[in-house]
């Protein structure tokens, strides 16, 4: 378990992480979003006993980061941001450096790199140095290093980030795979990647959390949260028919097409069965009509701008 | 083996995965060439010797040492491998000594690599061998000293050009501090022992007594209490300046 308790990082007069405090439990992939510049790097890199905190603990399976700082970073795999590695080496040198820096010794060395390769899908680029690696596969490289030693704590600092949409697929799906028994922090600022990946998600803004949940909870906290989207194919007076029905709150037009409805609930409660009732009777002429769970986007720009206006004002 | 050992074979290891290595050793042994038998009178002086080989050795250090240190963390900051490397279960103490006793070891295969010279006067002359060897180690020392002042500078930027130019310097002062040049620039009323202890962290101080055959411990230990000085600036600097 990573517990982060009071958690503040200034440098100099700038203070990047505010009083943060939260736990992550075994299972869980924790979501790390925020805005650029909200201190979610500078948490990752105190949580990983790269910085030293200013105030505040954070200690891993009761180990504390700053006190028993090489137990600790025994028990984590970090994926920094930019994945650095050293471009001279080639990944196969690389990888046999980390194995023995992180303690394996004769043919373990070989076994480990070899299941990492595996894993991460390096076999084409094992001989190639580093640097003139993709993108993509020098990303590959540096989530192997991460997971050389089975570590307990995953922490990854945007690893899909410059990735193509295939790229970005494949890193999901194998922290999904590596989530079950481990604590995965992940910071991103995509948010369908939330959404794909993630048991919980936590918002920061600011060096402060603005919002912590399910992605479900975090969805639900839109405006658009059962909100009802319906497509026409001809125009129809579809707020008239609205006015009377309870639980509809308003109805807006899409500004780009004006055949667009969006049909908001009243209070996040269900409305689709009374909308979808009228829509039957009045013979609306459909084309599209679905129920939304919620815009993360528009929950994370809700939270993130209230937090900047607080800070400015 | 420990990760200072690891760390060590990985920084070694890249000084000759590039062509860094071929061309320090290479540019090492013409200029130590030129200046011995051109500029030394190697041939000239009629002596068994090598004090002309030897006593350049300051000066070229003086460039050439700088530039092998100039990217020991300068890099590892820019590239952020620094991140990579301190996140590891590594003490910081074994991050500092491996790289620079990987460094060291390269300006030793390069002096190694000047034994045609030793080979030479031994064929022309009858020298002093014990000399010699204890000139190569004090030459080899100093090397050391020089680095640890390198590896400092590059701890204190990004840029490595930066950190060559800090380390020339600072590695100048430390050459002149012993000589005569700067001991008669003190004002006559400046203290006899400020004046004894500037001269006593000259490098020449030290190095011109071990070229000369003068094996005193005591020189030795200086060029050691010197590096280890510089390496523990170098861990503070690190720890100090790492997060930007």
């Amino acid at each position: 378990m990573i517990e982060i308790s009071h958690l503040t990082k200034k440098f100099d007069q700038f203070v990047a992480v505010n009083d943060l405090s939260f736990s992550v439990r075994e299972g869980e992939v924790l979501g790390f979003l925020g805005p650029n510049g909200a201190g979610k790097s500078t948490t990752m890199k105190v949580i990983t006993g790269f910085l030293a905190p200013s105030a505040g603990k954070v200690t891993i399976d009761g180990h504390d980061i700053s006190s028993a700082a090489l137990q600790a970073k025994r028990l984590i795999g970090y994926l920094p941001e930019g994945a650095p590695s050293y471009g001279d080496m080639t990944t196969l040198e690389f990888l046999r450096f980390i194995a023995q820096v992180r303690g394996f010794r004769g043919v373990e060395i070989e076994q480990r790199v070899d299941h990492v390769i595996n894993e991460v899908a390096l076999e084409s680029v094992r001989d190639q140095s580093i640097e003139t690696l993709s993108k993509g596969f020098k990303r590959r490289v540096g989530l192997a290093q991460a997971i050389m030693h089975d570590p307990k704590v995953l922490i990854l600092d945007e690893p899909t980030d410059g990735l193509d949409p295939n790229q970005k697929h494949h890193v999901r799906s194998l922290i999904k795979s590596l989530a079950t028994d481990k604590i995965v922090i992940v910071s991103t600022h995509i948010l369908e990647e939330v959404t794909a990946v993630c048991s919980r998600a936590v918002i920061i803004a600011n060096g402060k959390i603005v919002a912590d949940g399910t992605p479900a909870e975090l969805e639900s906290q839109s405006r658009f949260h059962q909100a009802i989207r319906v497509t026409l194919t001809d125009s129809h007076d579809l707020v008239a028919d609205l006015k009377a029905v309870p639980g509809v709150a308003s109805v807006e037009v899409a500004e780009d097409n004006g055949l667009a409805y969006t049909i908001f609930a009243e209070g996040g409660a269900s409305i689709f069965s009374q909308v979808s009732e009228v829509a039957q009777q009045k013979h609306w002429p459909i084309s599209e009509f679905y129920v939304e769970r919620g815009q993360l986007e528009e929950v994370f720009r809700s939270v993130t701008q209230q937090s900047e206006g607080r800070a400015n004002g | 083996m420990g990760n200072l050992g690891i760390i060590f074979k990985r920084e070694l290891h890249s000084y000759f995965a590039t062509p860094l290595a071929y061309v320090f050793i290479v540019i090492f042994l013409i200029t130590n060439g030129i200046f011995t038998f051109d500029l030394g009178g190697f041939f000239l002086r009629g002596q068994a010797d090598l004090l002309p080989f030897f006593g350049f050795h300051p000066w070229l250090y003086l460039f050439m040492v700088p530039a092998i240190a100039m990217t020991l963390w300068a890099d590892e900051r820019k590239t952020g491998t620094i991140e990579l490397l301190l996140t590891l279960p590594v003490r910081l103490v074994d991050a500092v000594l491996g790289k620079f006793l990987a460094a060291w070891v390269l300006t030793g295969i390069a002096l190694a690599l000047t034994f045609p010279i030793w080979v030479t006067v031994n064929y022309l002359g009858d020298p002093d061998n014990g000399v010699i060897v204890a000139a190569y180690l004090g030459s080899w020392f100093m090397a050391g000293g020089f680095l640890a002042i390198g590896s400092c500078m590059s701890a204190c930027t990004k840029n490595s050009v930066i950190a060559f130019i800090l380390t020339v310097a600072i590695c100048f002062l430390f050459v002149i501090m012993g000589s005569p040049i700067l001991l008669n620039a003190f004002p006559s009323w400046a203290p006899q022992w400020l004046v004894d202890a500037f001269s006593a962290m000259g490098f020449l101080t030290h190095f011109d007594s071990i070229a000369k055959g003068v094996l005193d411990i005591r020189d030795f230990l200086f060029f050691s209490v010197f590096i280890g000085a510089w390496l523990l600036a170098s861990a503070i600097v690190i720890e100090m300046k790492k997060a930007n």
